[in-house]
């Protein structure tokens, strides 16, 4: 259907492009396609390589109820609590969240830390995009006309337990909020507490969330006390390129990524140190 | 171009002809006569216009009314049953829940979503439950006690 009507939207729970029409930002297309009944886009499954597979059309409040995520991809579960208010999450989508590639998307962060890929569809077959590839810029993604997301991929954690992550942000109030500053940290223990893995990424302070590469180098390898985490969170600052908007100047964005993700970091390792207590 | 649309709400089978662009509040409102459920914001800001597709809450300002078509809606005219309040709306009027009234049918529907899916929520829970419903009367807590009341916990 998608290759027949160019041009044509995809709508799931309409929480995005419903409302964008209304405010005037971008107005309904000639022709919708609905996809909230497909099936086969729904499921979270564990993939054979250790991993999960989210199908397109699990909501929000579907990823927070996930024991599993909650577990294992805590960051997840943190980002998709946060999103909007119960009506929000009921009917806004993974699917939707990704492919309206919002700089300031909640379960951008996450993706980034767990490395995750989408899944997409089209006449001509299936192929798999590292998620940090496929959203491109704000309201962008290299996803093409005729393809449809069908799921997120996310791999395997680091074998030998140890391994916490957590997403905060920075808001204004508690419902129906967008991230003025957000930040997402992965972090992987070894038995003697050495850092074998650490994975940072930012929320709205780019035109799409961005990895903060720098302070995982400081991380990995390292003992981590509270100076290290101190120092690789000044250095996720160096990571971020925020702009002015309605909601905050790029000044004070600027000011808050350190202590974004120090909040970040300092939760993902109280969770890999004690992974049952989530 | 019209769309044939069998909707289901508050148990009862209603038709209609609809453009696609047309929400689920507009069709409520315009051509089922039923007027309960409010327009606020009309941008899911406010949740004067939630209602309960599929037992859950959904700000129906924002919701295309075909998508709705085979699930059932629940607004606030389907609370009261032969004449018995529903025990939130007994709840908020003997609480002090309701000042304008404008808020109420959406506070109304968000929280009886929140209690068929956790009959004893905190006080916590039942802030969280409300996140999506703006009072402008600013009458909040007479409407977290008439919710923690109806539940029993009050």
């Amino acid at each position: 259907m998608l290759a027949e009507n160019p041009g044509a939207r995809l709508v799931a729970g309409g929480t995005d492009l419903v409302v964008a029409a209304r405010s005037g930002k971008a107005p309904l297309p000639e022709r919708l396609i609905a996809i909230h009944r497909l099936m086969e886009l729904g499921g979270i499954e564990p993939t054979t390589e250790g991993g999960l597979r989210i199908g397109a059309l699990i909501t929000h409040g579907e990823l927070e109820g996930s024991a599993t995520i909650k577990q294992s991809w805590s960051a997840l579960s943190d980002a998709s609590a946060l999103v909007g208010s119960p009506a929000t999450r009921h009917l806004g989508t993974v699917g939707g969240n990704v492919c309206n590639a919002s700089p300031a998307m909640e379960l951008g962060s996450p993706l980034l830390v767990f490395e995750a890929s989408v899944e997409l569809a089209s006449a001509g077959g299936a192929r798999r995009v590292p998620f940090g590839s496929f959203v491109t810029g704000p309201g962008r993604t290299s996803g093409l006309p005729g393809e449809l997301m069908t799921a997120v991929v996310l791999p395997p954690l680091q074998p030998g337990g140890g391994t916490g992550s957590a997403y905060v942000r920075l808001e204004y109030r508690q419902a129906m909020e967008i991230a003025i500053v957000g930040a997402a940290a992965m972090i992987s223990l070894d038995e003697a507490g050495r850092c074998l893995g650490a994975r940072v990424a930012l929320t709205a302070v780019a035109p799409t969330c961005v990895r903060a590469s720098e302070a995982e180098e400081i991380l990995f390898n390292n003992a981590i006390d509270d100076a290290l985490l101190q120092r690789a969170a000044q250095a996720g600052a160096r990571s971020a390129s925020p702009i002015d908007d309605v909601r905050a100047s790029a000044g004070y964005r600027r000011a808050m990524v350190p202590v974004m993700v120090r909040r970040a970091l300092a939760r993902a390792l109280e969770r890999a140190r004690s992974p049952h207590s989530n | 171009m019209r769309y044939r649309l069998a909707l289901e709400v508050n148990e009862i089978a209603y038709e209609a002809e609809v453009e696609p662009h047309r929400t689920l509040l507009s069709v409520l409102r315009g051509e089922l006569g039923l007027t309960g459920t409010k327009e606020g914001c009309d941008d899911s800001e406010c949740g004067a216009c939630i209602v309960l597709v599929d037992g859950r809450p959904v700000n129906s300002c924002s919701f295309l009314a075909l998508q709705a078509a085979g699930r059932p809606v629940q607004t606030v005219e389907g609370l009261a049953k032969r004449g018995e309040l529903h025990p939130l709306q007994a709840a908020f009027l003997e609480q002090g829940g309701v000042q304008c009234g404008f808020c109420t049918p959406g506070m109304l529907m968000s929280a009886k979503a929140l209690l068929d899916q956790n009959p004893h929520p905190t006080q916590a829970e039942v802030k969280r439950g409300l996140g999506g419903n703006l009072c402008r009367c600013t009458g909040y807590a007479g409407i977290v006690r008439a919710v923690m009341r109806a539940a029993g916990d009050g």
